[in-house]
């Protein structure tokens, strides 16, 4: 292996991510880095928390090391571990150590997905203390002042399992994300997907029949993502139904009966 | 693949004759095995399987069945056939012999519709998709019923049992599909909200009139559909045009120009309804449904009061939490002892919801109040302010919008004991076929017994229950630490120091060098059904109680989610299922009580009871799902043919139904005869059987061992 760790210069954010406010939630960020708060970001899945994220490191010039967490996400994944080369242990800083030295912004989506141990790590650096304890190097790390700390969480899943503890939520400001209105939403499709406004207005349409569908069956309705998804095929040339069929309803859901049900509303629209 | 030979005629007069029990209801069989004979093998092993299926409900139909079978068969798809018979069945099974008799009668009914039969729709086929598909077209929320014609009340929405209108299979969906988005237009577009008794009575002919306002609106919702929903529109026009459906005076299609102003609201129409009221009404194409005027009156009725007291209950309540919120204003001593004036709400369509707002201060309205703002707004076409006053204390009366649930107690003394009831399926294994809404169940709280008892087993079992606290407190934190990993949190050096002698050797040195900590995370949902016949009565009865308390114990200890509840009862008519504790129960004085309640009761109808315990566990979130049974022996009910294999086979197929849902079902018996059946309902490895009370909560921690390791 060649380079072990990249550099940290390769997580900046050199193009403007395209990104439509829906609220203050930009200022509030603002002011809430600036006092070197963590954040929570809120939200139904789709609705463009990450786009957010990009966008929010790009205008504040620090560089954005994203984490999928996921149910074998260990306290070493984030804080970095020792490996083996050539005879010798070499450690090796994780993506979150890395954030707290060179002062980035560390984005753990889906942090409800982690196990449980993290909060260790997690704990002390999102109070005031804003240290991190290396345990495996005996160090206790003070982060730098431009690094953030920002978590996302989903409070659509039903289950007391995926619950954020009140004891880390009580940590950050929180900012809570929706899918956009829909004239915005319509201009979010226009520009990422270069579709007309009637194939948008249908797109639209779509999604609200699959969000009323929520709680009926499917777990969520159509997120902005998957539409713009849609909207691509479509504007590439594929035929509307095949394409909402194979972005939207399969991707929604396994259920026969559903996906049967969201196809006759697609082939009712197009 | 080698075709057999027919059967011959004293084959199968032998057969017929043991079928249709000719000794005792001297039914000759000699002109049915003259049709039967000259038949392919094929044919008739299908008609003789048939045959014995229904004998198993009742001889008299399968009799008749037999006669009319073979004329059937050159016009009709087996699976028609099949279809047929069912039907007679359930047709048995509901309202009794005579109209069972008459379905087979009518066979001639089903040959002219043979072809429409064979390519039909069937409601029960159409339905979940149709529902789905309805729910998510928005308004009020709209029920999917099977009935005798096509029309709605403005919430229920009426399907015929086989649409067979149109040619092909396809098509009849299709067409299922276009009535009801046709029968939701009618609500969504306010034809629901007509006066109709008040416009109707204007006219000297008030039938003509409604007919005329019907090809009117139906005109005006074409509009609609056609720009609400262009795919399905262009679909419809297709199937009217391959229904052959008259194409419209060129008098009624000069009244869309008008209509295309302001389709969306039925007053539009209604404003044509004099000019109109003169001309012929054209033919209502196929896929538009009648308007019933009745109906929809009474069903509005009902509603109208109901829903404006509630919204404004659950207004009041919006309003509270609000003032809650808001930081209080300072008294002012001279509005002091006034209460004050009850809030008022605005609220406006905010896309295809709703924006409230109180005091100018914006409001999200919780999903409920969001379902009756809409519904509200479809009777109105608006929402009347007054509706959006919270309510005050006096109107608070739940009667007024609750809708009311009888006591299950209560029940009994009336002649409505289905009301209310969970209705399930059985499965008839003679018939090779469900008998629909079977069995008729309801939940039942349990009386707690004596408080001290659970105090008491503690006690007694001192020494086992620390035991099994101690198991369970192991498998709790049961993480292994695996070595040898490929990667993982920390240096294995065990097996470092070994690949560098190996590398050093000149040998390949070993990537497994890391060590990594497994935790099982456990995420486990386990639902105890009790066995509460009377067979338990005496120690059996007490080993279940005994077994349950230390269950509890060690369960708390472990932290997984349970629930308990025991299943008796007398008949089809009457399952019960005691609620002991349910999931969101804490294992409380209350649960202890109802633990030490458990008396013996009447039998066992297992698989009633598994179908409806199975649908509770499967609103439970949890990776791994256990249904374990308590029972003291077979499946068993009063003077009924639940007992022997009929009862067996139809709890091994609710078995079926859990197992497909994603539970893992498991029986623990103390019947010791449990051997010649269990393996056949639960599979061979699924079921323990225990002689000692005190092996039963052993066991389980067994069971919890190998499920989830």
């Amino acid at each position: 292996m060649e380079s072990i760790q990249s550099p940290t210069e390769a997580h900046f954010i050199t193009q403007e991510p395209y990104y439509e406010p829906v609220g203050n939630e930009v200022t509030l960020f603002e002011a809430a880095y600036a006092n070197r708060l963590p954040v929570l970001l809120k939200g139904p899945t789709g609705c463009g928390k990450t786009r957010f994220m990009e966008y929010m490191a790009w205008r504040l010039k620090r560089p954005l090391i994203t984490v999928s967490c996921h149910d074998d996400l260990t306290t070493s994944d984030l804080v970095g571990r020792y490996l083996v080369k050539g005879g010798e242990t070499t450690w090796v800083d994780g993506p979150l150590t890395r954030a707290v030295r060179a002062g980035g912004i560390c984005y753990l989506d889906e942090i409800v997905e982690a196990r449980k141990d993290t909060m260790v790590v997690i704990h002390p650096l999102a109070d005031d203390r804003r240290m991190m304890p290396i345990e495996k190097l005996g160090q206790l790390l003070e982060a730098s002042p431009d690094f953030c700390l920002a978590i996302s969480y989903n409070p659509g899943y039903q289950s007391v399992l995926k619950e954020l503890k009140q004891s880390t939520r009580q940590r950050f400001v929180a900012l809570s994300f929706d899918y956009p209105k829909p004239e915005l939403e319509a201009r979010i499709i226009r520009h990422e997907t270069g579709l007309d406004e009637a194939a948008t207005a249908k797109l639209l349409k779509l999604a609200e029949m699959t969000r009323n569908l929520k709680g009926n069956g499917l777990e969520e309705g159509a997120s902005t993502r998957l539409l713009v998804h849609a909207g691509k095929l479509i504007a590439q040339g594929v035929e509307a139904r095949a394409a909402c069929q194979g972005a939207v309803a399969l991707a929604l859901t396994d259920d026969e009966d559903l996906i049967a049900a969201v196809n006759e509303l697609i082939a009712a629209l197009f | 693949m080698r075709i057999s030979p027919p059967l011959a005629g004293e084959e199968l007069t032998r057969r017929l004759e043991t079928t249709f029990d000719v000794e005792f209801t001297f039914h000759k069989v000699g002109h049915l095995v003259a049709i039967l004979a000259p038949l392919e093998r094929d044919t008739q092993d299908f008609i003789l399987d048939l045959v014995d299926r229904i004998a198993s409900t009742n001889i008299q139909i399968s009799y008749e069945f037999t006669r009319r079978v073979v004329e059937a068969l050159d016009r009709l798809d087996r699976r028609v056939i099949e279809a047929w018979a069912v039907h007679a069945m359930d047709t048995y099974d509901q309202v009794g012999l005579r109209p069972a008799l008459e379905v087979l009668f009518k066979v001639d009914d089903f040959l002219t519709h043979a072809h429409a039969r064979a390519a039909g729709a069937f409601f029960h086929e159409v339905q979940p998709v149709l529902s789905s598909f309805l729910c998510g077209l928005s308004g009020r929320r709209l029920d999917l019923k099977e009935g005798e014609q096509v029309y709605t009340d403005s919430e229920r929405l009426f399907l015929p049992n086989v649409m067979a209108l149109m040619e092909s299979e396809a098509d009849n969906f299709l067409l299922c599909k276009a009535q009801v988005t046709f029968m939701w237009a009618q609500t969504r577009f306010g034809s629901a909200r007509v006066d109709f008794a008040g416009v109707l009575s204007r006219y000297p002919d008030p039938d003509q009139a409604l007919a005329a306002f019907q090809a009117l609106d139906s005109l005006r919702l074409d509009i609609c559909l056609a720009r609400e929903l262009p795919g399905l529109w262009r679909d419809m026009q297709g199937l009217s045009r391959r229904h052959g459906d008259a194409a419209i005076p060129a008098g009624w299609l000069s009244f869309t120009a008008v209509l295309n102003r302001d389709p969306a609201v039925p007053e539009t129409a209604l404003a044509l309804l004099d000019t109109a009221y003169v001309l012929e009404p054209p033919a209502a194409r196929v896929y538009q449904a009648r308007l019933n005027p009745p109906a929809i009156a009474a069903a509005r009725e009902a509603r109208l009061e109901r829903e404006t007291i509630l919204l404004r209950v659950k207004l009041a309540k919006l309003a509270e939490e609000q003032r809650r919120k808001a930081p209080a204003a300072p008294p002012d001593p001279s509005e002091e002892r006034r209460t004050p004036p009850p809030a008022q709400f605005e609220a406006k369509p905010e896309g295809l919801g709703w924006e409230l707002t109180l005091d100018d201060q914006p409001i999200a309205p919780p999903e409920d109040v969001k379902q009756l703002l809409t519904s509200i707004a479809l009777d109105w076409g608006e929402i009347p302010p007054e509706m959006l006053v919270a309510a005050g204390d006096g109107e608070y009366d739940a009667a007024r919008y609750e809708v009311k649930e009888k006591d299950p107690n209560e029940v009994w003394q009336g002649t409505y004991h289905l009301e209310g009831a969970h209705l399930y399926p059985e499965w008839d294994f003679a018939r090779q076929h469900y008998r629909k809404n079977w069995c008729v169940l309801r939940e039942i709280d349990l009386e707690p017994g004596d408080p001290a008892y659970v105090a008491e087993v503690i006690a007694k079992h001192q020494g086992l229950v620390k035991h099994l606290r101690r198991t369970f407190e192991a498998m709790r934190d049961e993480s292994k630490l695996l070595k040898r990993q490929p990667q993982g949190d920390d240096v294995d050096i065990d097996a470092l120091v070994e690949a560098l002698a190996d590398a050093r050797d000149g040998r390949e040195m070993s990537e497994q060098l890391f060590m990594q900590r497994h935790r099982a995370d456990r995420n486990l949902a386990v639902m105890f059904m009790v066995d509460m016949s009377g067979s338990t009565k005496g120690w059996i009865n007490d080993a279940e109680r005994e077994s349950l308390i230390m269950l509890c114990e060690s369960l708390e200890t472990l932290g997984d989610r349970y629930a308990i509840h025991g299943f008796s009862g007398t008949t089809r008519k009457r399952c019960e299922i005691y609620r002991i504790k349910t999931f969101d129960q804490a294992y409380d004085a209350g649960v202890k009580a109802r633990i030490a309640g458990i008396v013996p009761r009447e039998y066992t109808r297992m698989g009633v009871a598994i179908r409806h315990l199975a649908k509770r566990l499967n609103e439970v979130e949890a990776k791994t799902k256990l249904l374990i049974t308590l029972s003291d022996g077979k499946p068993d009910d009063y003077f009924d043919s639940y007992r022997g294999q009929y009862g067996i086979e139809d709890t091994r197929q609710a078995l079926f139904e859990a197992r497909r849902s994603g539970i893992h079902p498991f029986c623990i018996t103390i019947d010791r005869e449990g051997k010649a059946y269990l393996p056949h309902m639960y599979g061979h490895a699924n079921w323990v059987e225990i002689d000692e009370v005190r092996k039963l909560p052993l066991k389980v921690a067994d069971i919890y061992r190998r499920l989830t390791s």
